[in-house]
């Protein structure tokens, strides 16, 4: 990992931890406090715990044109950010896209191309519905494998990320405790409930919180309507297409709508925030991949909407291409961080339980 | 604002903001001068983190009770009686109500910071301390339609009979003049003004550091007093504390403390001990040590611990000066090695039993035959590495100050200044008449501020 960045981590946590007003924002302040000297790991786990609230940054009597010049956010998000790319499997696509807008909307083009080739290549003989466009057996033998990889791609990366931290074994008390936190973002409440700083300096509000949870209730729901209709497909010899008040459109439309609204209030947001507080080389990164993420919900809808048009093949194709680049750049995009911030949690519930 | 104010604020930091607030809610136009710049607004209070408050059962984050008689007697042992009872009644009294005007006006509590756990009936932490506390009341001021100028300079407030005719700041490089119908100043001590410092309590005061914002000259407080204005408070004292003798010349606010004392030796330049380190728990002698430390050579102390006291202390800002001998500890600090051999040699010498060592109570740990004694936590200093911390003298704020009426208002002779009012450090000095109590400036400038806005607005309506 970059020693620089760490070691501005590790000057900024020991200033804080001399301070320690912030300790009622959020986790990271509590679990700073806990050390006296701060390793590598510990700057890692402080810097995933982060969820970049900027509470402490409006309040700090020491930020430039201070001496001190803390900027706490920016110094945690950078150690993130590093962190991401440093225990991505492979580590070349971490370092070739978290920081690369331009490479995930490559990649995403990429996705469109092969999708419509397969349309063109792959053509069934006598599906239904969007299987006339491409058979079931084209989707699965696309979609497995790039469903199938990123997993272990992240499991390899989590592996990496607990022997840094110097994760304890997990049990069931601790993953409870860590949902429960990422369930509400509590987080990203201040402490105090009411909000946190992002869209407007010092001003506490929900903005932020509302539309991350959108976007993680959103994507939640969308894949939950995957795999309901993977099972039904399976399971109960129920293939598609599927009416509009049937299990995988219920909740595909609600989370395809939670997505689009919420990708678009955070790529809002992110515009108007302070991007000095926080990963500066990142904020390309980031934008892109929140947009990809919000298109594959715009896209979904758009498809069925369309779906008995003569746009449905196109559609489809756009639709798939932009799940299929979405899924395979998950690792190691800002996707990651969902699954990195649960481990931090997760080691946070540890160290409250050991200490 | 095109249009004179109704009334002038003079400083940006709380008792200012409360008074600002008071007033822009009685219908007042207000305009805040404050001369810091926008990410120093705030003066003193941006380094504050808590507020004492007087409570009949649990309020807010507090538990239990504080009584007024209670508050009043913590209040009578720091200062030694130097206080006006009338006055430090009303601010413990009014305490109490400020607690939920302070959330209403959109300050948020927490519970007792960690280590201050016995400040948690008593006093009521800010949630990320003062700074959030002064952007929550600046959030609340413009919603309030008052108006704020940064970086404005009062120069002088021209007295004409009993009245404040005009105020004279300096803004964006050019000289200006208001005449509101009333005025407040807020604007703090004379601190960080070292010439001052230093012709009040001598030419030592110019090595000392100040412990909050460099902008409180105290140019208003000079103006007022040489034209007249009545004065309260020792002029030659200020609040003192031993600090990092690394800590920058101002602002380096909470973060410089260094706790590590009782633990330690502590030596002057020549590497001699010349008080007794374990004389009491912390909290209860930094202030001392402020004062021991100026009464040295070059104003300047040297802590010395031993590997096995490290972590009994909370971490400072620095880290401290670490070396494997204490000939190259005294190196690297700038003190002659073959003294420093012998006081500590001496000093272990004179350490005995060692079994009651316990480093958060009076542990009765002492040193015998040497002068000054060590009559707690003596434990030799001979576990290798070893580390030391410079201490210097640090201000947090002088007691020289405007003497107010409970209204808050100012006089001068025998009358008052029909249309001037004080809040805050500047006249807190009529409270606090010497010592400190933890979280009690703020009460003033709470309490005060807020009359101070009261009276100003009803003055000018």
């Amino acid at each position: 990992m970059q020693t620089d960045f760490l070691q501005e981590a590790r000057r900024q946590a020991e200033i804080c931890n001399a301070c320690r007003y912030c300790e009622g924002y959020c986790s990271v302040f509590p679990a700073l406090q806990a050390e006296r000297a701060f390793s590598d790991g510990d700057l890692t786990q402080l810097a995933n715990l982060c969820h970049n609230c900027r509470g402490c940054y409006y309040a700090c009597q020491y930020t430039a044109p201070h001496e001190f010049a803390l900027n706490l956010p920016q110094a945690l998000a950078d150690v993130r950010q590093d962190s991401w790319e440093e225990f991505a499997f492979p580590r070349a696509a971490g370092k070739a896209f978290q920081k690369n807008g331009f490479a995930i909307v490559l990649a995403t083009v990429l996705g469109f191309a092969l999708l419509f080739w397969a349309a063109r290549a792959l053509a069934t003989t006598g599906g239904e519905g969007f299987y006339a466009v491409l058979s079931h057996n084209a989707m699965v033998a696309i979609f497995l494998p790039a469903f199938l990889f990123p997993l272990l791609s992240i499991a390899i990366g989590l592996r990496r990320y607990w022997q840094t931290v110097g994760g304890a074994p997990v049990r069931l008390s601790h993953l409870s405790g860590a949902i429960s936190s990422a369930a509400n973002m509590r987080n990203l409440k201040g402490g105090h409930g009411d909000g946190c700083n992002f869209e407007d300096e010092d001003r506490f509000t929900h903005a932020r919180r509302y539309a991350h949870q959108a976007i993680m209730y959103g994507f939640l729901l969308c894949f939950a309507s995957t795999s309901v209709a993977t099972l039904m497909h399976y399971l109960l010899d129920m293939p598609a297409p599927y009416g509009l008040f049937s299990a995988p459109k219920v909740l595909g439309l609600s989370g395809g709508t939670l997505l689009v609204l919420g990708c678009g209030k955070m790529i809002w947001l992110k515009l108007r925030a302070d991007t000095s507080l926080g990963a500066t080389n990142a904020f390309g990164g980031e934008i892109t991949f929140t947009g990809l993420l919000g298109f594959v919900g715009l896209s979904g809808l758009l498809l069925y909407a369309g779906g008995n048009s003569g746009w449905m093949p196109a559609l489809l194709a756009i639709h798939l291409g932009a799940v299929l680049a979405f899924f395979l750049l998950t690792p190691f995009t800002k996707m990651a961080h969902g699954f990195y911030r649960m481990a931090a949690l997760v080691r946070d519930v540890q160290r409250r339980e050991a200490g | 604002m095109t249009d004179t104010p109704d009334i002038v604020v003079i400083g940006g930091g709380n008792a200012a903001l409360c008074a600002a607030i008071t007033a822009a809610e009685k219908g007042a136009r207000v305009l805040i001068l404050e001369t810091a710049p926008k990410p120093y607004r705030g003066g003193n209070s941006r380094h504050t983190r808590n507020f004492r408050c007087m409570h009949h059962g649990p309020l807010g984050p507090l538990v239990e009770s504080y009584t007024e008689d209670e508050y009043l007697a913590d209040l009578m042992k720091v200062t030694g009686g130097k206080t006006d009872e009338q006055l430090a009644r009303l601010a413990i009294r009014t305490s109490e109500e400020c607690l939920p005007w302070m959330e209403e006006h959109g300050v948020r509590f927490q519970p007792s910071l960690s280590g201050t756990l016995s400040l948690a009936r008593t006093n009521a932490f800010f949630r990320g301390g003062g700074k959030s506390l002064v952007n929550a009341y600046y959030r609340t001021a413009e919603q309030l339609g008052v108006d704020v100028l940064y970086e404005a300079a009062v120069t002088h407030l021209e007295l004409d009979g009993d009245r404040v005719a005009r105020v004279d700041y300096t803004h964006e490089g050019k000289a200006k003049s208001l005449s509101p119908k009333s005025v407040v100043v807020a604007s703090g001590g004379f601190q960080a003004d070292t010439d001052w410092l230093a012709r009040a309590w001598g030419p030592a005061a110019k090595n000392f550091l100040i412990r909050g914002t460099p902008y409180n000259r105290g140019v208003v407080l000079a103006d007022l007093l040489d034209q007249g204005i009545a004065q309260v408070g020792d002029p030659t004292q200020c609040h003192a504390v031993a600090i990092d003798g690394r800590a920058p010349k101002f602002d380096g606010g909470i973060v410089t403390r260094l706790d590590c004392v009782p633990f330690s030796i502590v030596v002057n330049k020549d590497a001699q001990r010349f008080y007794d380190e374990g004389e009491d728990v912390w909290p209860k002698r930094y202030a001392i040590w402020g004062r021991l430390v100026a009464a040295q050579p070059d104003q300047v102390g040297y802590v010395i611990i031993d590997a096995k006291s490290l972590n009994l202390f909370m971490p400072s800002v620095f880290p401290p000066i670490k070396a494997d001998t204490l000939a190259e500890l005294a190196k690297k600090m700038g003190l002659p090695a073959d003294a420093l051999d012998k006081t500590v040699a001496e000093f272990n010498a004179a350490c005995g039993e060692q079994s009651g060592f316990h480093p958060t109570e009076l542990d009765g740990v002492a040193t015998s035959g040497i002068t000054p004694p060590k009559t707690n936590w003596a434990r030799p200093i001979t576990e290798p590495p070893f580390y030391g911390y410079s201490l210097r003298t640090g201000v947090t704020f002088t007691y020289l100050g405007l003497k107010v009426d409970e209204n808050a208002q100012c006089s001068i002779g025998d009358r008052l200044v029909s249309n001037l009012w004080a809040a805050g450090e500047t006249m807190a000095g009529s409270i606090l008449g010497q010592g400190y109590l933890a979280g009690f400036g703020m009460t003033i400038g709470t309490v005060f501020g807020r009359i101070a806005g009261k009276e100003a607005a009803t003055h000018a309506n």
